[in-house]
């Protein structure tokens, strides 16, 4: 065991209904970018919170240095020299950069000295950081350095980093990845959990691929090419998505200078948006989270509303509309927040199916609810959407993500909308759900719909988008055709470094 | 060591078992309270759930449960509406002296005239009343986002005051000879809210309970209205995506509870107590959000637990006057029953399980 | 009416004594929703401190024996709290409702030997050459301890918010419960002892109501100062000085309108009683015009769900 830095032996963790992690065994070296593969729900993240010490294993163990590893909770984990940047970040918006650095650590120094430490670390690593600004003011990118810096100040022998990219411009990824080089230069071992196969190809030296909690392969990802490494991780050949060619027709939905104020405290005001999407067109709307996406759903949707001639649907002003009028029009919607915003978590699905299709589906007559109606309503989505559940009567909540996306997105499909606005249709959910999805959302175009794609996944965009175009602080670019479109361009229309150039001239 | 793990989702035969539960903790810890007064415990446990139902003055007793049970449930059924979209109405009690004092002022307008349409001139006041006293925090959270529940309680005391200075002053009887104190409603046949049924407790108070009872089930299983209450209290950001305005679900649930809570008080003034003095209000408008947390939120479970809550309050006279329980102790008991019911209702949501020592 | 009977010194100085039972209840519970909990059964604990404090005052002839107990009675009846909404993840509102009706029935009960019954007296401290001074005097160093406790409390709940570690991480867990957890930090056992501090507090500032401010038991006495001390949590914006500022807003509210009943202005009564209510409710309505001071995660039930 000489040599290595971490040895995982055979760890296996179970919740009730599912094995998340099941025999699962890798080393890791000093100064190796180690990669962590797999789908989602493919138990990457309960195998990196064993690493991290929230979650503590049933069986297996670890081997940190030669000397035996089990962390107990996270304090331990960091004394032991681990630290980890999580996809949701654990921020506190309210508090400043210091502040949260602060709470990540054992025994921090004085603010004063921190904040001069997260400046002299910021600019050594090419992160630019302010210590003192509010952290819910900040971008996506900033946030995610404000992590890194945390974890950099306890000189960690392995940092773990869940999902980094996903929140960061190809341009950010890029200098992310010069501080991550820099970091195994000096000898820092990473484990760098993403489905992302360029990335991996790009940055990683070895990569441990999982499918359904088990490890199912390694492979050293500068040889392996990003199908054969997609095939590891998916266990099967994946169905691409197919469109009939059409026309654009006629203008559907139309924005002219939209502007709006967000509701919440750190939102993201929009500002003078305006696009055109034609029957038969998919327009793709890229950006960073946190850049106005939830802010245009919801301006979209009827729940934030506008001034007059903002919004025109099919030629009608709708912008003072709210979503029941917008609904019964044909402009439907599907946030982003599957629990909570599209779905009720604790109400059946019927009583979710009812929640937009009451008016277009007539399941009400006269204010009263037609619960035959509902449920046969809720089956039919179900059943043509491969939604995996008992019946209509359970609970969303029970639902794995990926099915109530489905169902999510199934109840909107078969409302037969005019327009369709989706806000991450596949974040988070499996790669067969995701193809269907998308499936789904072509098929209503050729049906003559227009669709507005919001994703923070450009390769889902470049897949499914006709046009292209991205949000940036509550603006949107220039919309283009999606085809012919460099990772270059597509960076640059989503804001570029977010003010890294000015701190690197 | 315990832990709890989420269910998948609510279990139904757990939500109709643990009130009951709860209702049967109450009991033992409440005969533990007794015995550590001094009294026997079965003996005071019979007096309080037996006696009034069961015992030798039964036919006295029970129609003492409609009377007090009426307002329970009324108050209890407004309250629940307004509690399962989260909006949290407790100045239950103020709105219920509102309505009391303008039934009352309309039939201390109309003294000592006799005509018809005096007591439903009455019920309509005792409804507006408490329907406008809830609209001051109703509007107040709508236009400033102010916080209902602290608005709408400090109204209690408000209303506590003008209670006082009614039955010291404007309302005062001119024939009381200067005690504190309305003339008797009772006295008055064209106001008097007495009983239907002679000998069964039931007035016209009880019955709109149990209308209002049907109206509740029917707007919350088979009205979008009442589905939409229900989102919000579920998935506040799910109602307002489904097309619901919080706005208007605010002003309609606190508008109802201030209504009904407000005719509880109309009839209670109008009947059973009489007249408006000092001390006119006991409190039903706080016991009904027990009422309403033990019936489960849902119109049958509130007739039920209001029926049980009068119980207790004529177990708890009872118990008084024979054992000498102090009243305390029984207020005591009613609010361990909701702290119970909290308490074991996490077994709806979560299971318990045994695990070894889990980092947690 | 003879307004000339109101003395403007004296005035000032029982505004300090009458701001004092709320300050201390407000700060405890500024704590504990800085720390993500909502607990409305601030009033509760305040009536069951107001008697506990009395009893254990007449009993040991020690008023401050009557402060400590009150302040263990408080923290162990917020404990029931915390056992539901931190243990059973009860819904916080209904709790906090709960442990108020509790509370009132539970001293109602304890209180039924000790009515009409005087509690030994609390000193005035009479600060030596301090006291003397005319005006101010008076005013501010004729007090009992308590009113420099109340005072002193806003001092270290400013200092341990702003400057200890401790204070950070109750933030933390107030402001985003599922990052702390993720952090590292005992978010259940963190909350649990905000609650009791809450506990304690409200139950001295119970303690105050009936062994100074009245001073003797009756029922229900707190009459809503309580749920006052919720209103001046949300006056306050979450921060310990504004909590100062507003007690004395309050006391200042509660004394005139005395004074005023005392010099028999042509005012009834009954409507003057009402004004601290309707000043906090007007009080409310300025203050939530500008929100968003609250922690992210006041109210919300936290399960560590792995």
């Amino acid at each position: 065991m000489t040599g290595k830095l971490l040895s995982i032996r055979g760890l296996t963790k179970a919740y009730p209904g599912v094995v998340a992690n099941s025999d699962v065994s890798f080393d890791i070296e000093p100064g190796e970018v180690h990669a962590l593969l797999g789908e989602n729900g493919a138990g990457k993240s309960t195998l990196v919170k064993m690493i991290y010490g929230l979650v503590k294993p049933d069986s297996g163990h670890m081997v940190l240095q030669g000397r035996e590893y089990t962390p107990a909770e996270p304090q331990a984990a960091r004394a032991a020299g681990v630290a980890m940047v999580f996809q949701h970040f654990s921020l506190f918006d309210a508090l400043n950069v210091a502040e949260n650095v602060a709470l990540g650590m054992a025994n921090p120094p004085k603010t004063s000295e921190l904040a001069a430490k997260i400046t002299d670390v910021s600019e050594q690593y090419g992160l630019p950081l302010d210590p003192w600004k509010i952290v819910g003011d900040l971008s996506a990118g900033e946030r995610q350095r404000v992590e890194i810096i945390r974890c950099l100040l306890q000189d960690p022998k392995l940092l773990i980093m869940d999902e980094p990219t996903s929140v960061l411009t190809p341009q950010e990824v890029e200098i992310l990845f010069a501080t991550l080089r820099k970091l195994k230069a000096e000898g820092t071992s990473i484990l760098y959990i993403s489905h992302k196969l360029e990335e991996i190809r790009a940055l990683c030296d070895e990569a441990t691929i999982l499918r359904l909690g088990k490890k199912v392969g390694t492979c050293v990802p500068r040889d392996t090419s990003a199908a054969q490494m997609a095939e590891l991780m998916v266990g099967s050949e994946l169905h691409r998505p197919e469109r009939a060619a059409t026309v654009p027709g006629a203008v559907r939905l139309a924005l002219r200078g939209l502007s709006v104020t967000s509701p919440g405290q750190f939102g993201t005001s929009l500002k003078d948006i305006s696009l055109e999407v034609r029957a038969g067109e998919v327009l793709g709307l890229a950006g960073v989270a946190g850049n106005g996406q939830d802010e245009l759903l919801a301006a979209l949707a009827g729940e934030i509303l506008a001034k007059p001639g903002m919004v025109v649907l099919d030629g009608a002003e709708i912008g003072a509309k709210g979503p029941g009028a917008r609904r019964k029009m044909g402009l439907l919607t599907a946030p982003e927040e599957r629990l909570g915003h599209a779905a009720a978590p604790n109400m059946s699905l019927t009583e979710n199916a009812l929640l937009t299709g009451a008016e277009r589906e007539a399941l009400m007559q006269n204010g009263f609810l037609k619960w035959g109606k509902a449920k046969s309503f809720a089956e039919a989505i179900i059943k043509r959407f491969d939604v995996r559940t008992p019946g209509p009567e359970t609970a969303a909540r029970a639902l794995s993500g990926g099915n109530l996306q489905k169902f999510v997105i199934g109840r909107e499909v078969m409302q037969r909308p005019d327009v369709l606005v989706v806000n991450q249709p596949t974040w988070g959910v499996d790669a067969s759900a995701a193809a269907v999805i998308r499936q789904a959302l072509l098929d209503l175009a050729v049906g003559g719909a227009a669709i507005v794609v919001i994703s923070q996944d450009l390769d889902e965009l470049m897949e499914v988008a006709d046009n292209f175009a991205a949000l940036n602080e509550g603006r949107l670019s220039e919309i283009r055709p999606a085809k012919g479109l460099s990772m270059e361009e597509i960076g640059l229309m989503m804001g570029g470094a977010h003010g890294l150039e000015v701190a690197h001239a | 060591m315990l832990t709890l793990e989420k269910r998948p989702q609510p279990s139904k035969a757990l939500s109709y078992i643990t009130p009951v539960l709860a209702v049967i903790v109450t009991m033992i810890a409440g005969g533990l309270l007794f015995a550590a007064l001094g009294k026997d415990p079965v003996v005071a446990i019979r007096t309080i759930f037996w006696e009034p139902l069961f015992g030798e003055f039964a036919s006295y007793y029970r129609p003492q449960l409609l009377v007090k049970g009426g307002p329970l449930i009324l108050i209890a059924l407004g309250l629940s509406l307004g509690f399962r979209a989260g909006i949290w109405n407790i100045g239950a009690e103020g709105q219920y002296i509102i309505g009391a004092i303008c039934g009352a002022g309309v039939a201390l307008a109309f003294y000592p005239l006799d005509a018809w349409y005096i007591f439903p001139l009455m019920v309509i006041a005792g409804a507006l009343g408490g329907w406008a006293w809830a609209m001051i925090p109703a509007i107040l959270k709508v236009k400033f986002g102010t916080n209902e529940i602290l608005v709408s309680l400090m109204l209690v005391y408000v209303a506590e005051q003008l209670l006082a200075s009614m039955a010291l002053g404007l309302m005062k009887n001119p024939e009381g000879y200067g005690f504190p104190g309305s003339r008797n409603l009772q006295q008055y046949p064209a106001a008097f809210n007495g009983e239907l049924i002679a000998g069964t407790g039931m007035h016209w108070g009880v019955a709109a309970a149990f209308i209002a009872a049907i109206f509740s089930y029917i707007l919350l299983n088979r009205h979008i209205l009442g589905f939409q209450i229900r989102l919000t209290g579920e998935a506040p950001r799910a109602a307002k995506f489904s097309g619901v305005k919080p706005a208007r679900l605010v002003l309609i649930c606190m508008g109802v509870a201030g209504a009904l809570a407000g005719m509880a008080g109309m009839f209670e003034v109008a009947g059973p107590s009489g007249q408006i003095t000092l001390s006119f209000n006991v409190g039903y408008g706080f016991t009904a959000i027990i009422v309403a947390f033990l019936g489960r939120l849902h119109p049958v479970g509130i007739i039920l637990a209001g029926l049980l809550m009068a119980l207790t309050y004529i177990g708890g006279d009872v118990a008084q006057s024979r054992l000498q329980l102090p009243a305390a102790a029984i207020q005591m008991v009613q609010g361990m029953l909701l702290f119970f019911l909290l308490a074991v209702d996490v077994l709806t949501n979560y299971r318990i399980k045994m695990t070894k020592r889990e980092v947690a | 009416m003879d307004l000339s009977a109101i003395n403007p010194i004296l005035l000032l100085a029982s505004l300090m004594v009458a701001a004092t039972a709320v300050m201390i209840a407000a700060l405890g519970e500024l704590i504990v929703e800085r720390a993500g909990v909502l607990n409305l059964g601030v009033e509760g604990m305040m009536i069951t401190g107001a008697i506990i404090g009395f009893a254990a005052a007449v009993h040991s002839g020690s008023p401050a024996v009557g402060f400590v107990a009150a302040a263990v009675g408080g923290a162990g009846l917020s404990l029931l709290f915390a056992l539901l909404t931190q243990v059973a993840l009860a819904n916080q509102v209904a709790s906090g409702l709960a442990l108020t009706l509790f509370g009132l029935g539970l001293s109602s009960l304890i209180g039924q030997g000790y009515v009409g019954i005087k509690p030994p007296v609390i000193p005035k401290l009479n600060i030596p050459l301090l006291s003397d001074i005319p005006v101010l005097g008076p005013i501010l160093f004729r007090h009992d301890m308590v009113v420099y406790f109340g005072i002193l409390l806003v001092v270290l709940v400013w200092l341990f918010l702003k400057y200890t570690r401790a204070g950070l991480v109750l933030r933390a867990v107030g402001e985003n419960h599922e990052a702390a957890h993720a952090l590292g930090y005992k978010v259940v056992r963190i909350r649990v002892l905000a609650i009791m501090f809450g506990g304690a507090c409200a139950g001295v500032g119970g303690a105050y109501v009936s062994l100074v401010r009245v001073p003797q038991w009756t029922e229900g006495m707190t009459a809503g100062v309580g749920w006052i001390a919720l209103a001046l949590v949300v006056f306050a914006s979450w921060k310990p000085w504004r909590v100062l500022l507003g007690a004395y807003l309050f006391g200042g509210v509660t004394v005139l309108q005395l004074n005023l009943q005392a010099a028999g202005i042509a005012i009834p009564v009954e409507y003057l009683s009402m004004s601290p209510y309707l000043i906090t409710i007007i009080v409310l309505v300025i203050m939530s015009n500008r929100r968003s001071a609250s922690p992210a995660s006041l109210g919300k039930t936290f399960h560590a769900a792995q």
